[in-house]
């Protein structure tokens, strides 16, 4: 993983609740057998009419020229739904670096920390105060101190994210490096259990 | 110390904690299935690693499976080609498989369970949600993303946070007519899809007690659409009694003992949950979806919510894009809408015990011209099963489509599919946009709410027809 200690940005609202991993990337895009270019197809079926990418459909908020940036903000219970870890390559792909939101699923809460994608939950009022920015405004997420501030007014929340995933974020570390590193300890598990 | 029975298996697991943040926790049975797993064999394979523990892991083909004549070649060609690449990893990485062709094959959460491979006390994890499936035999049962399956092939292990506990109680008697995928519709329209998010379940109470295991699974099986990692209910006599003899359940010899350690995994009386939701079972009526999540949810009988009178402003924009995606209107009732197609099958309601239902309704009746009606057997057993009991007799008499084993239309993945703008009642789990194909709009129901409308061509409270 590549380490990740600060994200710069402005952002893209996508002011829904509930946003499922069957919506961020449909199941006919899982069929691939590695992890790239899912980016072109991340919510693909609200981004274009009838599957056609030259029908892009003007009410979604991808392809409203005024919003970019590499942090997608979105409704209470994000990414609910299937565990597929390809809902969080087609974010990583499209540019995102970071997803804030209110309320996040589990499992896709795990996926994007394990793809350097980072899932900030912020309070319902401070998501509602970033909604009602204008599409100019910036946004600052501070790993190492766990802050995201709304750069224009200078207001700021802190975020939790545990000591161990927060290294492997500054650092670009991942889980497996960490769980080789302690296969004498699985083994001694495993003849203990015999 | 008291424990939850979540806790003492956890626990028993824990190989290491680490100062705040996950513990490292060893996974007994490892299940892969072609769709999630390549990137992870890509993985290890360019860390220069192998397979740790070959034998703990099993796999099978089943979300991209064609459900008719899969003696062929699997015409898709990137289907075809996802198919290979696990035929091709297994075999390099010593993994069983039971593919395409091969009499265990099925979806995932279907086989684990009836081959015997899934038991009590174990850790269990598949890089597909619904692996909760298998917490219906008191083991903690979760679904993981790909990465998470890189590192189980590497270490046996995963580093996981540890949830917090709810218990759900089920009390009292059920209705006649309301099946265990009524209570489970049920619960998540009361607590909603982000209800339980951050817990594992456990389901308890009389009302649990009395289900078959294949009810239970049914329950542990869509515990992930309440938001939870994982649904468990403690093993009995009926788990017992449902193992004894399977394929890889512990033999003679071995049973005696291995049934003794089981009896030992139920929560103490005095252990305490973080969150505890007390049901009564005579409130549950038969159940049916009316929106895009699972949590949107009303007895058969009942009627849509009237989206004025909603006061959160985010769930009642919610019901109000729902409804429009689904073409439906605040304040109705659902019953007598046209349905054109019934999907029974998917790892929630796909086993003998649902078919036996479905049969039990539609026997001697033919389903309604409008309909086109699909049953999709959950493994070959299964389909092995109702022939030898004569129910594709009765399915083929009704009009029914009966297929060949695999996920089929529950996620828009294989050849079948809704179109666009139709409705579907269907015995899955997700009634998201676009799941069941792009554009189809699914009404979730237990098979025999779903018999009942094949017959009926509508919306049918199924208890008309009993």
């Amino acid at each position: 993983m590549i380490p990740l200690q600060k994200i710069h940005s402005r952002f893209v609202p996508l002011e829904m609740e509930n946003v499922d991993t069957d919506q961020i990337i449909p199941a006919r895009f899982l069929k691939a057998t590695t992890r790239d270019g899912f980016g072109k197809n991340l919510f693909r079926d609200w981004r274009y009419e009838n599957n056609d990418e030259t029908k892009p459909k003007a009410d979604f908020v991808l392809n409203q020229s005024q919003f970019s940036g590499e942090i997608l903000v979105a409704g209470k219970n994000f990414g609910c739904g299937s565990s597929r870890e390809h809902a969080a390559w087609a974010l990583q792909d499209y540019g995102f670096k970071a997803v804030v939101s209110s309320f996040f699923a589990d499992i896709f809460k795990n996926n994007a920390l394990n793809n350097g994608v980072v899932p900030v939950k912020v309070s319902d009022e401070f998501l509602a105060k970033i909604f009602a920015l204008g599409n100019e405004a910036t946004i600052s997420i501070d790993i190492d101190k766990q802050t995201i501030t709304l750069d224009a007014s200078g207001l700021q929340e802190t975020f939790e994210i545990n000591t161990y995933k927060k290294t492997c974020l500054l650092n670009g570390y991942d889980d497996i490096d960490y769980l080789i590193a302690n296969k004498q300890a699985i083994e001694a598990y495993e003849e203990k259990q015999v | 110390m008291a424990k939850t029975l979540f806790d003492k298996i956890w626990d028993k697991h824990t190989v290491q904690k680490i100062e705040d943040g996950p513990s490292v926790l060893y996974i007994d049975k490892h299940f892969i299935h072609e769709v999630t797993s390549p990137q992870a064999f890509n993985g290890i394979e360019k860390r220069g690693l192998k397979v740790f523990r070959p034998q703990q892991v099993v796999a099978t083909a089943d979300h991209n499976v064609p459900t008719i004549n899969q003696h062929l070649p699997i015409k898709d060609e990137l289907s075809r080609l996802q198919v290979q690449q696990l035929i091709e990893n297994c075999k390099k990485h010593h993994i069983e498989l039971y593919g395409l062709g091969h009499p265990f094959q099925g979806i995932v959460h279907v086989i684990g369970p009836e081959l015997g491979v899934t038991q009590p006390g174990m850790t269990i994890v598949c890089g597909d949600s619904h692996t909760s499936t298998h917490g219906a035999f008191g083991a903690v049962a979760f679904g993981i993303g790909t990465s998470e399956v890189e590192m189980v092939f590497a270490s046996q292990c995963l580093l996981q946070t540890k949830p917090k506990v709810m218990r759900i109680n089920i009390e009292g008697e059920l209705h006649n007519g309301v099946l265990s995928k009524d209570i489970i519709l049920y619960i998540i329209a009361q607590i909603t899809a982000s209800g339980a998010t951050g817990y594992f379940v456990e389901y308890a109470g009389s009302a649990i007690r009395s289900l078959s295991m294949e009810a239970r699974m049914t329950i542990c099986n869509m515990s992930i659409e309440m938001g939870a990692r994982g649904g468990m209910i403690a093993p009995d006599e009926t788990t017992f009694a449902y193992m004894k003899g399977r394929q890889f359940a512990p033999g003679n010899g071995l049973w005696e003992k291995k049934v003794a350690e089981w009896k030992e995994l139920y929560t103490d009386a005095d252990a305490v949950f973080d969150h505890e939701i007390n049901i009564n079972a005579s409130d549950i009526q038969p159940m049916i979806t009316y929106g895009t999540n699972p949590g949107l949810g009303i007895a058969i009988n009942g009627h849509i919510p009237v989206t004025d009178t909603i006061p959160d402003e985010g769930e009642r924009n919610n019901i109000i894009k729902a409804l429009k995606y689904m073409g439906l209107e605040s304040g109705k009732s659902l019953l007598g809408m046209p349905v054109q197609h019934v999907f029974i099958g998917s790892c929630t309601n796909s086993r003998i015990e649902d078919l036996r239902l479905v049969a039990s309704l539609v026997k001697g009746r033919k389903k309604n011209e409008n309909v086109q009606v699909m049953i999709v057997p959950g493994s070959q057993q299964v389909a092995r099963q109702a022939t030898a009991e004569g129910l594709d007799k009765i399915f083929k008499e009704a009009g029914f489509e009966i297929r060949q084993a695999g996920c089929s239309a529950c996620l828009g993945m294989n050849e079948d599919k809704i179109p666009a703008g139709e409705y579907c009642i269907s015995t899955s789990n997700r009634n998201f946009e676009g799941r069941q194909g792009a554009g189809a709009r699914t009404l979730l129901a237990s098979p025999l709410t779903a018999a009942a409308a094949a017959i009926t061509g509508v919306v049918t409270d199924v208890r008309e027809l009993i």
